[in-house]
Order: C-alpha cells, then structure tokens, then sequence
C-alpha cells in the first residue's frame, strides 16, 4: 500500500513536470467552470460534479484526483483559482494545480481547503485506477489492476482486454488475466467457460475471487458451476486456515516480545536483587517520555529519533534508577513488604510528577515511516512492520543483556553479589556499589522497553501500570533469578493468550492466562526455571 | 513522622482558609466532581478547566442573584467509590448549591444515591447508555437515540452497509448501547451471521487479533463497518493496528461514540482520515457561538492549540441552563431550580437552541463527523432538527413502556405507561 502511493506521487510528479513543460493544459470551458463550483464545498454535489468531469476529461484530470483524494487541493477565497498545498518536511510548497508553478504563499485565512469524504475518496481511488492502466511504470499497472478488481464494469473490462493485447509486463499480465477470468466466471455465457474460469481460480488467494466464488455458490447459478465453486472454495479456505495459524502465531511472538521487553528490566531488579520495585511501570513510563521530548526537540528528523532515544531513554531511567537505589531501596534491604510499599509510593509520585510537568493528557509520538505500514506476503498473510521490528529488538535486547551478565567482569559482580552477598563482599567486591549499578541496568533496560512501546500504545502518566502487573507475571512464572525463563515465559504467554483470545474474546483469555499461572505456582513455586544448587538459598 | 505531621498541619491551615473565606463573603458554590488523577484524568481534567472558565465569566457578568460564584474542585482520582465520598464531602461539609461532574457511568452510579439521598443536583455532561433518570441529575451529554441510533442509521443508508461488528470496552455503557443497537439492527432485519460483538478490556493494547479478525470478517463482500464504543485510551492503539494491518476508512469505516477532538489530539490522524464519529458538536462546526467559546476557551487555557469537544459543549450548556433556571427561581434551592429547569432554552454552539426536556434530558442535533488529517471533524451528516433526548430505550423490552417525567403532574423517573405505575425513582 505504501509502495503504491510513493510509486503514485512520484508518477504524478513525472506528470505534472510533463504537462508543466507543454505550459497549461487545455481545458473545455465547462469543466473551468464546473471546476469553479468544487469550491462550493458541498459535499453532495462534489460527487456529481466530479462524475461530469471525468465523462468529459481524460489524464489531465489526474493531478485534480490526486491532490484531492491527498486532501491536498484548496483554493483562493478571493478568486476560487484551485491551487495544491504540499506539506514536506515541515515546510508547505504553494502550487497552482495543473501546470505546477510554484506560487508564492498566501495568507493562511486567504485559503480553504477542499473537503472530501469517504464517498468521493472510494470513486477518485476507481477514477485514479481507471486511469492509471496505461501508466509507464509496469508496477502502477499492476496495482490499479488489482484496485479495479473490486469494481469489474463492462466498460472497465473491455478496456483491459484492450490494453491487455499489447501489455508485455508478466506479472501486469496475470493481473489482468485474473480481472479477465473473474470477469469470465461471473458473465460467462455457457457454464463451461464459467467452470473453465472457476479452475483457473483455484487456489488464488484475493479476496475477491473469494468473494466471486462465494457469490457463485448458490442455488442460482448452474449445478456444475455452484460445484466446481464450491470446490476450489474449499482449497481456498483450507490456505486461508493455514495462514490463519500463522498469523496468531506471529500475533503471539509480538505480544511475547512485548512482555519480554517489560518484564526484561524486572528480571534484574527483582528476579536478581529480590527488590520488589513497584515503580518498574514508571521506569518503562519515563523511557517513552523521553521518546517524546527526543521527538520535540528534532521535529525534523523523525526517522533518526528512535536511534537517539534509545540511548537517552537508558541513560535517563538508568540515573533515576539509580537514584531512587541510593535514596530509598538501600535502606531497606531485606525488607520486602517495605520496599513493596515504598516503591509503590515513589511510582505513585513519579506518575504524578509527569502529569505536571507533561499534562495528564496522551502525549503524540510519532512513528516513524518505515515502522508504519505491512510487509505484504500475500493477501491473506501480511506482518506488520512495527511489531516486526519490535519482535527483533526484544530479542536484541535480550541477547546483549545475556551478554552483560554472562561475559562481563560486571556481569560476574552482579551474580556474584546475587549469589551470595556476604562471600563478595568478602572477596572485595564492593556491594553497595554493584547494587546501585545493577538497579541502574534494570531500570535504564526498562527505559528502553518504554521507547518500543511507544511505538505501539499510549504515552501517558499510566502506561507504566498498564505493564507492572504482566511483568511480574512473565518473571514469576519463568523463574525468579532466571533470564532465559523470561524468555521462554514471555513467548508462551503471549502465545497462549493470542490462541485463546478468538474463542475466548480478550476479557476472559486474560483471566484464564491469569488462573492458569496461579495454579502453575500452587504446584511449583519457583517458575519454569528454578534457581538450582546454592544459588537458590 | 515530622512530615506527616508537618502535611497534615498545612493540609487543616489550608482547609481552613478555605472555609473563612467562604463564610466571609457570601457566594454561590459550585461543586466540581472531576478526577485530577488517575486513569480518567487525561478527559475530565478538561472538563474541570471548562467549568472554572465558566465560571470565571459568569463572575465577569456579575456572578448570579447579586452574588458571585465560587468553585470548590475535589479530585475522586478516577476511583468510583470516591466518587461517592467526594459527592458526600461537597453536599455536607462545602455545602455546594450545584455539582457539574462525573464521568463514566461507573462514577455516576456511585454519586446516585448520594445525591439522591442529600437531594443534590448534578450535571452529568456525557454521552451514556440511557436507563436512567433522576430528580437530582439532569443528563446534558447524548442518550443512545440522540447517538448510536443516528450513527447506525447513517451507516445503513448512506454506506449500505450489511455486516456489522459491535466493538466496546466491557463495561456498563457498551454493553447497554450494545444490546439496544443488537435489538435495533435485529428490528431493521440484519441477522446474527453478519453482526459480530466484541468486548476488550480498558486499557487494552494489543489489537492485532481483533482487528485481524474484524479484516475477515469484513472481507467477505458485504459492506461492513465497525460500530466502537471502545473508551479513553485504548482507541489508540485501535486506530494505529487499524492503519498498520491497512483497514482504511474506504473498506471498513470505524464510527466512533468516544473519540473526539480531545482524543485525536493525542495521536498522528494520517491513517485515520475518513473515520468517523457520531456527536451532538464538533470543534469545527461554524456558528457565531462557537466561534466565541473557542476563542475564550484558548484564552482561558493559554494555549492556541487546544481544543474543544463535545463534553465541554454539554458542560456549557448545562452550566448556561443552569445559572437561567436559578434567575428564574431566585433561588438555588434544589426543588425550586429542578422545577425551574424544566423548559429551559439556550442556544447551543452549533447554531440551534437546546432544551431540556421533562425527563432531565437535553434535545441536542446529532452530527456525523469524518476524521481529518489536522485532527479536526469535518461534518458529513447531520439530523434536520434537534433530536429529543429518549431516557428509556424504545427497544428494549424492559424499558419501552417506561418515560420519565418530572413535570408537576407525574414526577417520576421511570412510570409505565402501560401499568400505570411509577416503579421506582422519584
């Protein structure tokens, strides 16, 4: 879908350079003024109008189409003259429509802009399509094919047996034989060629030969016809049940890459220091707080914001991380229901603290565009960029955490301390210090989990308790103490949840999960992955 | 220890001052029951500032029977059975002579018989599931027919559309707009093949399945359109999936009971454009009212790009009624300026008149917005007249016999006219 308009705009931009080059088109004068009366701004007629412009027009109307359906069309209040606004990078460009001479800018109150709705959008998308078949990029073919495949009219059909004739493009070609075939199935004048059709559609997976095939199998049509529907329906659905699995398998990863980046930070501050650190959710929270500011400050550079971020946010949850081990947690070591409650009243002061500084509203984070959007496998199975690159940052994140503990001389402070406490000491590591480091490290980890889910939810004063309770979740039910039970907890969960959640509806998969892990701790106590040996003591 | 006590010694002075003030001069108190905290904060911290800016002019104007008005904020902190204590706090101890608060039908459930108890009145300024009407609270946001049932109207004979799916977070107001919508749509002969009701928790957050699921169920070459009285904050994670998996406006419209300007302030509308929402106002609707409440509310919050909503409309004109019905009665008086209230006109910000009706509720025009890219609404359906509000929904069975009517004659909140009886509330 992005391709497509990127491919769109830059067409458009070859062709209004085209037509700026051979000075303005012309134009009859009944569509000047039929034109004039877009600027009534009333939506019933728009339609009308803009049906009697395009039975007399042709291409040149494209950029007219375009800029409208980009809701990029205003014009001058003073002499209804149509001009488009295109908004990039911040700045506006003035334009007059068809010839594209930049103009010089307007007064904001001098300009109104054209509205459209939902109506006229889906009738410029088929206007855009129609007239996009004979477009030079082979891929712009392709898409307003498959556009036109919704709406299949006579004269639509003729046109692309046209075109298809001389079409040299192969995958052009099968578009345009499928638009042919589907066309064939439904008006085929003998049942044989609309069998002959219905075979060639075999295992097509387009919606709309879906819905051709649907709308075929009925008492209506032919006996052999509403067969042979029937059939390749049932490879049709067989595939879609497949991909079906699929897709709840990937939902389930996502949502397990996101509890793992909740509970990742957790599973240090809790599951290696035993701190039981209610304000983890406001860590996360903090993390994505920055992602705001970060974007606030480089309004221009959105795409490199999360790569600043990222480090901002660990370092910025880190210190205060570390702030909070120095002022408050340290003076209450082993002394859990203590630290419980304290930590609830420092998360409680943190929240409280952003909604005066921020307001209690939802702040704007912005994605950045290669984050938006879907990674197309076919028509029924497509993932979407952004839990795609979650899904891999977790892991990233994960691995580089293992990394630390496992393979740094910190690394080995920390579990040493974990360990045994008195015996590091003993053998000269100093405590005190590697605590506050360790709570540093979970809390700026936190911080970095707050800058991915800002991608996906809402950044406000409660993100963090949106999170607190299935980070527990997650490291308890892997193993306190226990990163690669984390892990593997995280993506169970997340997997049982997405399986449950169709039949279940998402209420009750979420206290099934929730009785499940009750249970599971009734009969062991320790997780998935107890701590073994002396460690555990 | 020092510090609590030093909290709680500075909490008393500051109370104190409070009520020597109040004492010293003599001023109509106004009740403001709007969370500062806690989840409901990010909409009714809003709704706060309104009444405040209300007030504020009101005082600018002379205050009302010679005397100027006071505010008394408390913060319920989005926690319903504080909601309930709060109500009890202002109606004894501050003695408020009106409270405008309350959002969710949760809170106002716990505030009832409170209010009902101390004989209290309250404005209640948002859009609710109906079944309900009381002495003591006059309902100035939409009852169902003033919003679902318009929507799925519009939806049926402008979109053509077939399949529907009923999405809602699982509390009482979806649930209860649900079934009336289920009875509505059943009623216009849709079947239960092409309805599809889902409930998510609040707060949720990840929509992929659903709106995986809403694709399906959408894909299968019938019109359909998403239904979604989804609350607060979990629209926007809907809307981002809904971009991200590619469901535009044009395939599957989404109308919306609880998205407003306020909402979309919030996120990047880019991939919303063309969906819509059904309410009594829109922040873009040109009328010489609402031209002047949007300049003085930016000059109330200093600030040029905040915006305004439906709620702050419902608050404004309750407020308005409000402070007319206590001129007319020369009283606050409960009794006397419920009395008062009834029949009372004021112009609304859309360029009409509102008027409340003998049930406590308001006659309001519904309007059909689509999402533009700046965030704002631009209206593409709107009813020809004011639309009255209907406390008893008319498809339900329990409630269609039911009317409320507070006139001289009946008083009663919920009187069956097929018994006769009044059942209940009075």
């Amino acid at each position: 879908m992005k391709h497509f308009f990127i491919i769109c705009s830059v067409l458009l931009a070859l062709f209004s350079s085209q037509l700026s080059a051979q000075q303005s088109p012309v134009i009859a004068t009944q569509t000047q003024a039929q034109l004039q009366q877009l600027t009534n701004n009333k939506l019933r007629q728009s339609l009308v109008l803009l049906q009697s412009i395009a039975s007399r027009e042709g291409v040149n109307m494209l950029p007219l189409y375009q800029s409208l359906l980009d809701g990029q069309l205003y014009f001058i209040k003073s002499d209804t003259k149509l001009i488009k606004v295109v908004k990039e990078a911040g700045k506006k460009h003035y334009s007059e429509l068809f010839t594209d001479r930049e103009i010089t800018a307007p007064a904001k109150k001098a300009i109104k802009k054209i509205r459209v709705n939902n109506k006229i959008r889906i009738y410029l998308r088929k206007q855009i399509a129609n007239l996009k078949l004979t477009a030079n990029n082979p891929q712009v073919r392709q898409d307003a094919v498959q556009s036109l495949l919704r709406d299949l009219t006579p004269t639509t059909i003729a046109n692309i047996a046209q075109l298809r004739l001389n079409e040299k493009n192969i995958e052009v070609q099968q578009m345009m034989d499928l638009a042919l075939t589907l066309d064939s199935a439904i008006h085929g004048k003998l049942a044989v060629t609309q069998v002959s059709a219905i075979a060639q559609l075999q295992g097509n997976l387009e919606p709309q030969v879906r819905n051709t095939l649907n709308a075929l199998n009925t008492e209506q049509s032919h006996p052999s016809v509403q067969k042979a529907a029937q059939q390749a329906l049932l490879s049709i659905e067989q595939s879609i049940q497949f991909y079906g699995y699929l897709d709840q398998l990937f939902f389930g990863l996502s949502l397990g890459s996101v509890l793992l980046l909740a509970a990742i930070g957790l599973a240090i501050t809790f599951g290696m220091m035993g701190v039981i650190n209610m304000a983890h959710g406001e860590m996360i929270m903090i993390g994505a707080y920055t992602t705001y500011v970060v974007q606030l400050l480089m309004p221009n550079l959105i795409e490199y914001s999360l790569w600043v971020a990222i480090p901002l946010a660990f370092v910025v949850s880190g210190s205060i991380g570390i702030l909070i081990e120095r002022c408050v947690i340290r003076f209450l070591h082993g002394r859990p229901l203590e630290t419980l409650l304290a930590t609830f009243g420092i998360s409680l002061i943190l929240q409280q603290l952003v909604r005066s500084i921020f307001s209690p509203l939802n702040r704007q984070v912005a994605s950045p565009e290669w984050m938006s959007g879907s990674w197309e496998i076919n028509p029924v199975f497509s993932l979407t960029l952004n839990r795609l690159y979650i899904l891999a940052f977790a892991l990233l994140v994960f691995l580089a955490l293992l990394f630390i503990l496992k393979k740094t001389s910190l690394g080995l402070y920390v579990r040493a301390v974990s360990q045994n406490r008195a015996m590091a000491k003993a053998m000269g590591i100093r405590t005190a210090r590697v605590d506050a480091i360790t709570f540093g490290l979970g809390s700026g980890i936190a911080g970095i989990a707050g800058v991915a889910l800002s991608q996906l939810t809402n950044v406000g004063p409660n993100l963090g308790q949106a999170y607190i309770i299935d980070s527990f979740m997650v490291v308890v039910f892997g193993g306190v103490g226990n990163l690669l039970g984390t892990l593997v907890a995280a993506f169970s969960l997340g997997i049982a949840n997405k399986i449950l959640e169709p039949t279940t509806g998402a209420v009750l998969a979420s206290i099934i999960i929730l009785v499940f892990i009750i249970l599971f701790i009734q009969k062991r106590p320790k997780g998935l992955f107890p701590q073994k040996g002396r460690a555990a003591e | 220890m020092k510090i609590k006590h030093l909290i709680s010694t500075l909490a008393l002075s500051v109370s104190c001052a409070i009520s020597v003030g109040a004492i010293a001069a003599d001023t109509i108190k106004v009740g403001v029951l709007h969370s500062l905290s806690g989840t409901m904060a990010i909409s009714e911290t809003t709704l706060k500032d309104t009444v405040l800016m209300l007030i504020e002019e009101q005082n600018k104007k002379g205050g009302l029977l010679g005397k100027q008005l006071e505010a008394v904020v408390v913060d319920p902190a989005s926690n319903w059975p504080l909601f309930a204590e709060k109500t009890r706090e202002l109606l004894t101890q501050e003695k408020v002579d009106v409270i405008f608060g309350s959002w969710t039908s949760v809170s106002r459930k716990s505030v009832l018989p409170v209010i009902e108890e101390l004989n209290g009145l309250m404005f209640y300024p948002v859009q609710y599931e109906g079944e309900e009407s009381s002495k003591n609270i006059f309902y100035t946001g939409a009852a169902p027919n003033q919003q679902a049932i318009p929507a799925v109207d519009y939806l049926m004979n402008d979109l053509d559309v077939k399949r529907w799916v009923l999405a809602g977070t699982d509390y009482v107001y979806p649930r209860t707009t649900n079934k009336i919508l289920l009875a509505y749509l059943k009623s216009k002969g849709v079947s239960d093949a092409d309805i599809m009701i889902n409930y998510t928790p609040f707060g949720h957050s990840d929509w992929q399945s659903i709106v995986s699921e809403i694709k399906k169920f959408g894909g299968e070459g019938k019109k359909t359109a998403v239904v979604s009285t989804i609350n607060g904050d979990a629209n926007v994670p809907f809307y981002k999936e809904l971009g991200n998996q590619g469901v535009s406006a044009e395939d599957i419209p989404v109308i919306a009971f609880s998205v407003g300007e306020e909402e979309l302030s919030g996120i990047d509308t880019t991939p919303l454009v063309g969906h819509l929402a059904a309410w009594n106002y829109f922040q873009s609707v040109e009328s010489n009212e609402n031209e002047a409440f949007i300049a003085t509310w930016k000059a109330f919050i200093g600030d040029d790009k905040r915006v305004t909503n439906d709620p702050m409309e419902a608050t404004y004109i309750g407020f308005n009624m409000w402070a007319q019905a206590v001129t007319k009665a020369n009283t606050t008086d409960v009794d006397a300026v419920e009395q008062a209230m009834l029949g009372q006109t004021t112009p609304n910000l859309t360029g009409g008149i509102a008027k409340m009706n003998n049930n406590h509720h308001l006659s309001k025009p519904v309007l059909i917005g689509e999402i533009q890219d700046d965030g704002q609404f631009e209206v593409v359906w709107s009813t020809d007249s004011v639309v009255a509000g209907d406390a008893w929904s008319d498809f339900l069975p329990g409630s269609k016999d039911l009317i409320a009517d507070w006139s001289s004659k009946t008083k009663c909140g919920n009187y069956n006219t097929v018994t006769k009886v009044c059942s209940g509330q009075k």
